[in-house]
Protein backbone atom coordinates (compact mmCIF):
# COMPACT_ATOMS: atom_id res chain seq x y z
CA UNK A 1 0.00 0.00 0.00
CA UNK A 2 1.09 3.53 -0.51
CA UNK A 3 0.08 7.00 0.63
CA UNK A 4 -0.42 10.40 -1.09
CA UNK A 5 2.50 10.81 0.29
CA UNK A 6 4.47 8.27 -1.96
CA UNK A 7 3.30 9.73 -4.88
CA UNK A 8 4.76 13.22 -4.13
CA UNK A 9 8.15 11.64 -3.54
CA UNK A 10 7.53 10.01 -6.35
CA UNK A 11 7.63 13.84 -8.20
CA UNK A 12 5.96 11.58 -11.41
CA UNK A 13 3.46 14.40 -11.56
CA UNK A 14 2.90 18.00 -11.00
CA UNK A 15 1.75 18.84 -7.23
CA UNK A 16 -0.73 21.36 -7.26
CA UNK A 17 -2.14 20.65 -3.49
CA UNK A 18 -0.69 17.68 -1.40
CA UNK A 19 -4.27 17.21 0.81
CA UNK A 20 -3.93 14.72 3.10
CA UNK A 21 0.00 13.27 2.68
CA UNK A 22 -1.05 10.40 5.21
CA UNK A 23 -3.83 8.62 2.98
CA UNK A 24 -3.94 5.68 1.89
CA UNK A 25 -4.14 4.56 -1.70
CA UNK A 26 -5.14 1.17 -2.93
CA UNK A 27 -6.21 1.29 -5.95
CA UNK A 28 -5.75 3.17 -9.22
CA UNK A 29 -9.08 3.98 -11.29
CA UNK A 30 -9.91 5.92 -14.64
CA UNK A 31 -12.85 7.54 -15.61
CA UNK A 32 -14.07 10.51 -17.23
CA UNK A 33 -17.94 10.13 -16.59
CA UNK A 34 -18.59 11.47 -13.27
CA UNK A 35 -21.67 9.63 -13.08
CA UNK A 36 -19.69 6.55 -13.45
CA UNK A 37 -16.66 7.68 -10.79
CA UNK A 38 -19.28 7.80 -8.88
CA UNK A 39 -20.64 4.93 -8.53
CA UNK A 40 -17.59 2.82 -9.08
CA UNK A 41 -14.82 4.40 -7.54
CA UNK A 42 -13.41 2.52 -5.31
CA UNK A 43 -12.52 4.22 -1.64
CA UNK A 44 -8.93 4.95 -1.19
CA UNK A 45 -7.86 5.10 -5.06
CA UNK A 46 -6.18 7.95 -6.77
CA UNK A 47 -8.66 8.64 -9.78
CA UNK A 48 -6.82 9.68 -13.05
CA UNK A 49 -9.28 12.02 -14.80
CA UNK A 50 -9.47 14.51 -17.53
CA UNK A 51 -12.66 15.84 -16.08
CA UNK A 52 -11.24 18.89 -14.47
CA UNK A 53 -14.60 20.84 -12.67
CA UNK A 54 -16.19 21.37 -9.47
CA UNK A 55 -18.31 18.54 -9.14
CA UNK A 56 -14.89 16.00 -9.91
CA UNK A 57 -14.08 17.20 -6.14
CA UNK A 58 -17.36 16.94 -4.98
CA UNK A 59 -17.26 13.08 -6.14
CA UNK A 60 -13.84 12.72 -5.22
CA UNK A 61 -14.98 13.92 -1.42
CA UNK A 62 -17.96 11.83 -1.28
CA UNK A 63 -16.70 8.79 -2.39
CA UNK A 64 -13.48 8.92 -0.37
CA UNK A 65 -11.09 8.91 -2.72
CA UNK A 66 -7.65 9.77 -2.18
CA UNK A 67 -6.38 11.86 -4.89
CA UNK A 68 -7.25 13.27 -8.27
CA UNK A 69 -4.42 13.29 -11.19
CA UNK A 70 -5.49 15.41 -13.78
CA UNK A 71 -4.25 14.03 -17.08
CA UNK A 72 -3.60 15.32 -20.29
CA UNK A 73 -2.43 18.57 -19.36
CA UNK A 74 -5.96 19.54 -17.75
CA UNK A 75 -6.34 21.81 -14.66
CA UNK A 76 -8.57 22.93 -12.17
CA UNK A 77 -9.00 26.88 -11.52
CA UNK A 78 -7.44 28.13 -8.08
CA UNK A 79 -11.05 28.34 -6.85
CA UNK A 80 -10.73 24.15 -7.19
CA UNK A 81 -7.39 23.78 -5.90
CA UNK A 82 -8.26 25.54 -2.64
CA UNK A 83 -11.27 23.29 -2.29
CA UNK A 84 -9.50 20.61 -2.82
CA UNK A 85 -6.86 21.89 0.15
CA UNK A 86 -9.77 22.21 2.63
CA UNK A 87 -11.16 18.53 1.31
CA UNK A 88 -7.92 17.19 1.95
CA UNK A 89 -7.91 16.00 -1.61
CA UNK A 90 -4.43 16.01 -2.87
CA UNK A 91 -4.48 17.14 -6.97
CA UNK A 92 -1.70 16.23 -8.99
CA UNK A 93 -1.43 17.38 -13.00
CA UNK A 94 0.22 15.71 -15.54
CA UNK A 95 0.48 15.98 -19.39
CA UNK A 96 0.62 12.18 -19.92
CA UNK A 97 -2.23 10.61 -21.37
CA UNK A 98 -4.59 9.13 -18.77
CA UNK A 99 -3.45 5.33 -19.12
CA UNK A 100 0.47 6.14 -19.17
CA UNK A 101 -0.50 8.14 -15.71
CA UNK A 102 -2.60 5.49 -14.18
CA UNK A 103 0.27 3.01 -14.96
CA UNK A 104 2.72 5.14 -13.33
CA UNK A 105 0.84 4.82 -10.60
CA UNK A 106 -0.23 0.97 -10.51
CA UNK A 107 4.12 0.70 -10.66
CA UNK A 108 4.53 1.97 -7.66
CA UNK A 109 1.62 0.37 -6.14
CA UNK A 110 3.07 -3.35 -7.58
CA UNK B 1 -27.30 8.10 20.32
CA UNK B 2 -30.78 7.37 21.84
CA UNK B 3 -33.13 9.61 20.22
CA UNK B 4 -33.29 10.42 16.49
CA UNK B 5 -31.54 13.29 14.83
CA UNK B 6 -33.19 15.13 11.87
CA UNK B 7 -31.54 17.48 9.38
CA UNK B 8 -33.36 19.50 6.15
CA UNK B 9 -31.52 20.71 3.78
CA UNK B 10 -32.86 23.02 0.99
CA UNK B 11 -31.25 22.46 -2.52
CA UNK B 12 -30.78 25.73 -4.99
CA UNK B 13 -31.80 24.34 -8.44
CA UNK B 14 -29.90 24.39 -12.09
CA UNK B 15 -26.83 25.61 -9.36
CA UNK B 16 -23.91 22.89 -10.07
CA UNK B 17 -21.39 24.76 -8.17
CA UNK B 18 -23.21 24.63 -4.96
CA UNK B 19 -24.71 20.46 -5.73
CA UNK B 20 -23.00 18.53 -3.07
CA UNK B 21 -23.23 21.08 -0.21
CA UNK B 22 -25.78 19.13 1.49
CA UNK B 23 -23.92 15.86 1.07
CA UNK B 24 -20.91 16.89 2.26
CA UNK B 25 -22.29 18.67 5.36
CA UNK B 26 -23.84 14.98 6.24
CA UNK B 27 -21.02 13.32 5.40
CA UNK B 28 -19.34 15.77 7.62
CA UNK B 29 -22.12 15.18 10.78
CA UNK B 30 -22.01 11.24 10.17
CA UNK B 31 -18.29 11.40 10.60
CA UNK B 32 -18.59 13.53 13.96
CA UNK B 33 -20.50 11.06 15.52
CA UNK B 34 -18.21 8.09 14.64
CA UNK B 35 -20.20 6.07 12.43
CA UNK B 36 -17.88 3.38 10.30
CA UNK B 37 -16.46 5.05 7.02
CA UNK B 38 -18.64 2.56 4.81
CA UNK B 39 -21.70 3.50 6.08
CA UNK B 40 -20.81 7.05 5.69
CA UNK B 41 -20.03 6.25 2.24
CA UNK B 42 -23.04 4.38 0.88
CA UNK B 43 -25.04 7.59 2.48
CA UNK B 44 -22.70 10.04 0.91
CA UNK B 45 -22.89 8.85 -2.71
CA UNK B 46 -26.97 7.89 -2.33
CA UNK B 47 -27.56 11.45 -1.20
CA UNK B 48 -25.21 13.08 -3.73
CA UNK B 49 -26.47 11.10 -6.71
CA UNK B 50 -30.41 12.15 -5.21
CA UNK B 51 -29.23 15.56 -5.18
CA UNK B 52 -27.53 15.77 -8.38
CA UNK B 53 -30.69 14.51 -9.84
CA UNK B 54 -32.76 17.30 -8.02
CA UNK B 55 -30.87 20.28 -9.64
CA UNK B 56 -30.86 18.29 -13.28
CA UNK B 57 -34.54 17.93 -13.03
CA UNK B 58 -36.46 19.64 -10.67
CA UNK B 59 -35.21 22.91 -9.93
CA UNK B 60 -34.20 21.66 -7.11
CA UNK B 61 -36.09 20.85 -3.55
CA UNK B 62 -36.08 20.01 -0.20
CA UNK B 63 -34.09 16.76 1.59
CA UNK B 64 -34.54 15.42 5.12
CA UNK B 65 -32.33 13.20 6.71
CA UNK B 66 -33.49 11.45 9.87
CA UNK B 67 -30.69 9.76 12.07
CA UNK B 68 -31.93 6.78 14.53
CA UNK B 69 -30.42 4.18 15.84
CA UNK B 70 -31.49 1.84 13.45
CA UNK B 71 -30.77 3.27 10.28
CA UNK B 72 -30.08 6.88 8.30
CA UNK B 73 -33.11 7.84 6.38
CA UNK B 74 -33.03 10.15 3.46
CA UNK B 75 -36.37 11.99 1.92
CA UNK B 76 -35.71 13.81 -1.29
CA UNK B 77 -38.43 16.00 -2.41
CA UNK B 78 -39.21 17.96 -5.25
CA UNK B 79 -42.12 19.73 -7.07
CA UNK B 80 -40.43 18.60 -10.95
CA UNK B 81 -41.62 17.31 -13.62
CA UNK B 82 -41.98 13.80 -12.23
CA UNK B 83 -40.88 10.55 -13.79
CA UNK B 84 -43.14 9.06 -16.57
CA UNK B 85 -41.42 5.94 -16.19
CA UNK B 86 -40.13 4.61 -13.08
CA UNK B 87 -39.26 1.10 -14.53
CA UNK B 88 -36.90 2.70 -17.14
CA UNK B 89 -35.71 5.87 -15.25
CA UNK B 90 -33.84 2.64 -13.00
CA UNK B 91 -32.24 1.44 -16.36
CA UNK B 92 -28.67 1.36 -16.47
CA UNK B 93 -27.90 3.83 -19.02
CA UNK B 94 -31.32 5.72 -19.58
CA UNK B 95 -30.93 9.46 -18.84
CA UNK B 96 -32.93 12.47 -20.18
CA UNK B 97 -30.52 15.06 -18.88
CA UNK B 98 -29.59 17.60 -21.33
CA UNK B 99 -26.50 18.05 -22.93
CA UNK B 100 -25.01 20.51 -20.79
CA UNK B 101 -25.34 18.57 -17.66
CA UNK B 102 -23.65 15.31 -19.73
CA UNK B 103 -20.47 17.94 -20.95
CA UNK B 104 -20.40 17.86 -17.05
CA UNK B 105 -19.63 14.57 -16.63
CA UNK B 106 -23.08 13.77 -15.23
CA UNK B 107 -26.70 12.41 -17.03
CA UNK B 108 -24.79 8.83 -18.10
CA UNK B 109 -28.13 7.19 -16.81
CA UNK B 110 -26.58 5.74 -13.54
CA UNK B 111 -27.77 8.54 -10.63
CA UNK B 112 -31.11 6.05 -9.83
CA UNK B 113 -28.72 2.74 -9.84
CA UNK B 114 -26.31 3.92 -7.53
CA UNK B 115 -28.99 4.81 -5.09
CA UNK B 116 -30.37 1.78 -5.14
CA UNK B 117 -26.81 -0.19 -5.51
CA UNK B 118 -25.91 1.91 -1.91
CA UNK B 119 -28.89 1.93 -0.24
CA UNK B 120 -30.63 -0.76 1.95
CA UNK B 121 -33.99 -0.02 0.55
CA UNK B 122 -35.31 2.87 -2.06
CA UNK B 123 -38.21 3.96 -2.64
CA UNK B 124 -39.43 6.19 -5.36
CA UNK B 125 -42.70 7.99 -5.19
CA UNK B 126 -43.71 10.37 -8.86
CA UNK B 127 -46.49 12.36 -10.65
CA UNK B 128 -46.15 13.60 -13.44
CA UNK B 129 -46.68 17.36 -13.23
CA UNK B 130 -46.68 17.63 -9.21
CA UNK B 131 -43.40 15.95 -8.18
CA UNK B 132 -41.42 13.01 -6.98
CA UNK B 133 -40.42 11.82 -3.26
CA UNK B 134 -37.15 9.20 -2.75
CA UNK B 135 -36.99 7.93 0.23
CA UNK B 136 -33.63 5.93 0.76
CA UNK B 137 -32.53 3.66 4.35
CA UNK B 138 -29.29 2.87 4.93
CA UNK B 139 -29.03 0.26 7.71
CA UNK B 140 -27.19 0.83 11.02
Amino acid sequence: MITTQTLIDAGIFTLKTQGDPAKSIKKVFCCDLLSIAMGKAPAESAWVTVMGNRNTLAVASLADISCIVLAEGTAFQDAEIECASQEGIAVFATELPIFDAALKIQELLS
Amino acid sequence: MEEQLIFNYTIPGDDFTRAGEASSSVKNKLKKMGLDSGTIRKVSIAMYEGEINMVIHADGGAITVEISPEKIRMILADTGPGIADIDKAMENGYSTAPEEVRSLGFGAGMGLPNMKKYTDYMNIDSTVGVGTTVTMDVYL
